[in-house]
């Protein structure tokens, strides 16, 4: 028996402590400040890696590892505790949030180097970490909601980082707000838990490899209840539909949070929810058909949307929706999915965070330009970038041998596999979605950096645009970037996800060996399988070459427009989110507005004016209120006495009774 | 006889109140740090109870109070001077001991003459002695085991409450003096008179038990079991005692009186007001209405329940529309008390012990929010939110606590009322889950509500009025950050606090004889 154990508590330290001194240290810190908050991020990876090594030298079986640090909430019949719980499941995102954290963090001294507020900013990145992390190890669901509001509000403070930018500021709260709702969710599921099974602990709950858990000691239809709870937990945290809608507009923080935060690890927490309650949703086949519509329409949705975004961290967003929606639809499939959708998440947690890191270092390099109808050309100025970017774009598209080729493929196999008629209309949509992720992506690729150097002014000012132009000068934006490619701190980053984008995948894939390691916690099951995974592999080939050669024909041979066309309804549809915003504006901001004003009215002349009254007419108040405010102590006295006389009368009534 | 503790705890604010006040008009810093050190020394001496005080206490003849002292008072009347303390009531001791000392810091300069100088009477002298006889008259409600005994000081703590509301208001008014002056009269007599309906019916209950028990000791009662009574006389008296209660507390549609009285005072009075007094009418609901009518308690909780609901959810859609900020913050802590008096009454371990725990919290959270506001207000003169924007920028330490404040006062998990809104909502799901979950959702009307106010003062372009605006000084600083610090502290770690609690939740409990819903798995077995 090893100590190994011990480290798991320090994996959240070590983030914790970094949050602590960056956010208290005060300028004095300011010089180190993202070096001590790099350090501890990769002294985090390095606890990470040495619990791996430990996981590995013991058998399937017995890889869990659980360290009790203290009794947190002791209330009679109620127990929750600070306690951790490492098995595969969690391992795995370690691994993930560390590593990739560690490379953004490296990245950020890059990227915000002429911030002021740098340490702030690695403040709340350690503290990111740190909530991540509790999450995933928490061994009960109340642990694990700390953690989860704790990546909320590290995503807070993070969208919001740049605060004098009101959209920033605004961004933030509907970020927090969206997932309160979800937070709704999770707390009635953990009550649920509770009054169900007296506990809310995982072993307990759901099962170890001893004794199998209380969920099977109730109904379906709690377990319905609280499998639906958790989704919509996820769909908060997870930008799942309906609560996808804060998502595009978190874009508004710095790009390595877009990165670390919106694409690779909090986004995917969902993800880990479902998983890790596999006992209760393979218990509530009803539940799971609804994780899966979430999933299919939410993969849907982001790609569509991530079709007519000009923005390019938009796009990405679109895509990030669309990508999570693909995991949500495979951990909805049960035992035949969980896997896939996990090795989805890491490999996608690769090339995503990947993609946005090259994003940043575009805009790095173009005076932080997000709009790319005014890229154009760019491979030949950041060839590092256009490379690294190129390598996530071929694996988030599915090219054969790179890392998404192996993850999606096994998520839409998993679809048909699902059987029957649900098996075929989930398959189809998975399908589609990589059709329409070919056609998304290869249109960020092309007009980012292939043709025409739209950028050059000379070439922009068309007559077309007098409207764009004032606005542009105002901002001061009109001098002509000067593209370049980014210091080594950034690009030494870029070039690691990209090597895992390229190889993560099949590595996962040779021998099963994710598989295989995974499979001891979350189980596996090879569904009904209608057609060969040869044929689904071959279809996918197809859809993914004619997603790629639309985009080409539209943005690859002719020359891309500097001011978007006014397009179809449906394009002009999804620029807006598929119109998310404008129905929460008008039923939940207008509505809401309506009725707080008329409660303040209701408050202010109803209620108040009716106790008054009451107490008016009971015993002449009103009169004795202006007395009072003449002369207290006379009008005191005068109370006193009437309060007397009713002592008097009550002590007569109660004799008499 | 052993050394009388409570009574001392409760006499040395008191005498401190004296001294205070008898300090030379022209020596008013003298007068400050007199009242300071009084504070801290009450501090010291709660920390004594605190540790005296022993939490699996067993007693043999059922008496649970401890550290009792007992005198008879006015013998016709079987009143006694009657002491005594259990968990609940040691916790909201410290809680009340530890906030007075921040109170005071807070409103060091709040009472200090305007530059016009009317020194006819001795404004600094006066304010801080009202705190410390507040601080007293709170302390022994908390202590008092004889009914009678508790109503006096219930009532008598609006006079000094009257004078610090309606003699001390905040000079911030955007329509000038005269109408701050105003406004401040109608918010103190609007607080006095609802309070003193709600004492006077609570009176005639007081004496209609007396009638009915012959005595008023509650510690009596321990050893010897409640009084034969009626089912209807119960329900009178309790109805009696509930209503002023749920006037401090306040219960919706009770509550009008608190935005007027927490907008019109100084922050450092709003957070007495809300902080410190109020928690005297919650503490009573679960002494008084439980302990002395647990029939009547149970007859009562529906409605109670439903009140209790609207408070959590009104007070929340109203602090989401206040343009106020100290209004704001009153409304929230309305929503506060609703789940605490649901807590109360979902009779159960984790909603009572929630309840409780919430009372603490909600003090030390509402304290660090309301004062860091004062703060703010002082340097703008305005509680406006509109007159605020980008403060984030230019005092980013007042920003950050002010957010920390505000993270607490929207339960963010890690923080310390969290634990016991959770609590709360748990204990009453699973009792009544239709109300558990209604008042969930009031989780996310909480965090409309304080990142609306965080987003329109702190975020955005800095407004030229606030460009000079600096940062928080040492004193505040002082204030802020051994709240901060317990806010997490009872977060991470709120068992210091369950412990002393538990016990006395379980005496509750058995009083009303109430056994906690069994989970469902067990049931069936």
């Amino acid at each position: 028996m090893t100590n190994a154990e011990n480290l798991i508590a320090l994996l959240v330290a070590a983030p914790l402590l970094g949050a602590a001194v960056l956010l208290c240290g005060g300028r004095r810190l300011d010089a180190v400040g993202h070096w001590i908050g790099t350090a501890l991020a990769a002294a985090s990876f390095v606890f990470g890696a040495i619990l791996f090594v430990d996981l590995l030298g013991k058998d399937a079986e017995h890889r869990t590892l659980t360290q009790h640090l203290f009794s947190w909430v002791p209330v009679e019949g109620f127990q929750a505790d600070v306690a951790f719980q490492l098995d595969q499941l969690s391992m795995t995102f370690v691994l993930l949030i560390t590593g990739v954290g560690s490379l953004i963090h490296l990245y950020s001294v890059g990227y915000m180097e002429h911030d002021e507020r740098r340490r702030r900013f690695f403040g709340y990145l350690n503290l990111f970490l740190a909530a991540m992390l509790l999450l995933v190890l928490a061994d009960n669901y109340l642990l694990l909601y700390v953690g989860w509001e704790g990546v909320g509000l590290a995503s807070y403070l993070l969208i919001g980082f740049w605060q004098h930018k009101p959209s920033a500021a605004t961004a933030a709260k509907k970020a927090f707000l969206v997932n309160r709702v979800g937070d709704v969710g999770l707390s009635i599921a953990i009550m649920l838990m509770f009054t169900t099974f007296g506990t809310f602990a995982f072993g307990p709950v759901l099962g170890t490899h001893e004794e199998p858990g209380l969920v099977g000691d109730t109904s379906e239809a709690t377990l319905t209840g609280i499998a639906l709870m958790l989704l919509l937990a996820a769909c908060g945290k997870s930008a799942q539909v309906p609560l996808q809608s804060w998502l595009g507009d978190a874009m508004e923080g710095p790009t390595p949070v877009s990165a670390l935060i919106h694409a690779a690890t909090m986004v995917t927490a969902g993800v880990y929810l479902i998983v890790r309650s596999g006992a209760v949703f393979n218990a509530a086949p009803d539940a799971q058909l609804v994780v899966t519509i979430v999933g299919a329409v939410t993969l849907l949705f982001g790609a569509i949307v991530g079709c007519a975004k000009d923005d390019i961290k938009k796009a990405l967003a679109g895509s990030t929706m669309s990508q999570i929606g693909y995991m949500v639809l495979a951990a909805g499939l049960g035992p035949i999915g969980y896997v896939f959708a996990i090795m989805h998440l890491v490999t996608h947690g690769f090339f995503k965070a990947g993609l946005f890191l090259g994003a940043g270092s575009v805009m790095h390099g173009m005076n932080d330009e997000v709009d790319m109808r005014k890229y154009g050309g760019l491979r030949k100025y950041m060839p590092v970038t256009f490379v690294t970017f190129g390598l996530g774009y071929l694996a988030i598209i599915g090219f054969p041998g790179l890392s998404g080729f192996f993850s999606k493929d096994k998520i839409i196999e998993a679809a048909f596999a699902k059987g029957g008629t649900e098996g075929w209309i989930l398959g189809g949509c998975a399908l589609l979605g990589a059709a329409i992720t070919a056609y998304y992506m290869t249109r960020v690729m092309l007009m980012t950096f292939f043709g025409e150097e739209r950028w050059r002014h000379t070439k922009t000012a068309s007559p077309a645009e007098p409207s764009v132009e004032p606005a542009a000068e105002h901002r001061g934006e009109h001098a002509e970037p000067h593209p370049h490619e980014s210091p080594r701190s950034m690009t030494i980053p870029m070039i690691a996800l990209a090597f895992g984008s390229v190889f993560a995948g099949g590595f996962f894939s040779i021998g099963d060996r994710f598989l295989h390691w995974l499979e001891p916690v979350t189980g596996h099951d090879h569904g009904h399988p209608p057609v060969s995974a040869l044929t689904v592999t071959l279809a996918t080939m197809v859809v993914l070459v004619v997603g790629v050669a639309i985009a080409w024909a539209q943005y690859g041979r002719r020359p891309v427009p500097v001011l978007a066309p006014r397009g179809s309804l449906l394009t002009r549809a999804a620029r807006r989110d598929l119109l998310q915003d404008d129905f929460n504006h008008v039923v939940l901001v207008r509505g809401g507005e309506h009725l707080t004003r008329s409660l303040v009215y209701v408050d202010h002349t109803l209620v108040d004016g009716v106790v008054n009254g009451t107490a008016a007419s009971m015993g002449g108040l009103s009169g004795r209120m202006r007395k009072l405010q003449n002369g207290f102590a006379r009008s005191y006295a005068v109370s006193m006495f009437g309060g007397a006389a009713v002592l008097v009368a009550a002590t007569l009534l109660m004799r008499a009774v | 006889m052993s050394f009388p503790l409570l009574t001392v705890t409760a006499a040395l604010p008191a005498l401190g109140a004296i001294a205070t006040a008898a300090v030379p008009a022209a020596r008013r810093t003298a007068a400050k740090w007199l009242a300071l050190l009084v504070s801290l020394a009450t501090l010291v001496l709660a920390i004594v109870v605190l540790v005296r005080f022993d939490p699996d206490y067993v007693a043999k003849d059922g008496n649970f109070y401890q550290l009792t002292e007992s005198h008879s008072w006015i013998a016709d009347f079987g009143v006694r001077y009657e002491l005594g303390v259990d968990g609940i009531g040691v916790a909201l001791i410290a809680l009340t001991a530890l906030l007075i000392p921040f109170i005071i810091l807070a409103g060091w300069h709040d009472a200090d003459p305007l530059e016009t100088g009317n020194t006819r009477w001795r404004p600094t002298q006066g304010f801080f002695a009202l705190i410390l006889a507040v601080e007293a008259m709170v302390i022994i409600s908390f202590e008092a085991t004889d009914v009678f005994l508790f109503y006096i000081f219930f009532e008598a703590m609006l006079i000094p409450m009257y004078f610090l509301i309606g003699g001390f208001g905040d000079r911030a008014h955007q329509h000038g003096e005269e109408a701050a002056s105003t406004q401040r009269s109608y918010a103190a007599v609007k607080f006095l008179l609802y309070n003193l309906v709600g004492g006077l019916i609570m009176l005639a209950a007081v004496i209609g038990f007396y009638v009915v028990a012959g005595h008023f000791s509650l510690q009596t009662i321990a050893q010897h079991g409640l009084p034969d009574m009626a089912t209807s006389t119960q329900r009178w008296l309790f109805l009696g005692f509930f209503f002023a209660f749920a006037v401090k507390a306040p219960l919706w549609p009770l509550h009008t009186w608190l935005p007027n009285a927490m907008g019109e005072a100084t922050a450092p009075v709003a957070v007495l007001i809300t902080a410190v007094v109020d928690k005297v009418g919650t503490f009573a609901m679960l002494r008084f209405c439980l302990q002395l009518f647990p029939e009547a308690s149970k007859w009562a909780t529906p409605v109670i329940l439903v009140l209790a609901l609207i408070s959590i959810i009104y007070g929340a859609l109203l602090a989401v529309g206040q343009r106020d900020i100290k209004r704001l913050v009153a409304y929230a802590s309305i929503s506060h008390f609703g789940f605490i008096i649901m807590g109360i009454f979902a009779m159960t371990s984790q909603g009572q012990s929630g309840a409780t725990l919430y009372m603490v919290n909600h003090g030390i959270s509402t304290a660090a929010l309301m004062l860091v506001a004062g703060f703010l207000i002082s340097r703008r003169g305005s509680r406006l939110i509109a007159d605020y924007g980008g403060v984030q920028k230019v005092a980013p330490v007042l920003a950050g606590t002010f957010l920390i404040g505000s993270l607490a006062t929207l339960s963010l998990p890690g923080l310390a009322p969290f634990v016991s809104e959770f609590l709360v909502l748990v204990g009453t799901f699973a009792r009544y889950p239709v109300i558990g979950i209604i008042a969930t959702f009031g989780i996310v009307l909480a965090a409309l509500y304080t990142l609306v106010l965080y987003q329109r003062t702190m975020t955005g372009p800095v407004k030229p009025e606030v460009a000079a605006m600096p940062d928080l000084r040492v004193r505040e600083l002082v204030v802020v950050a051994p709240l901060v610090v317990l806010l997490i502290f009872l977060g991470v770690y709120p068992k210091p606090v369950t412990d002393i609690v538990n016990p006395a939740v379980k005496q509750t409990m058995s009083d009303v004889d109430k056994k906690d819903p069994q989970p469902e798995v067990e049931a069936a077995k």
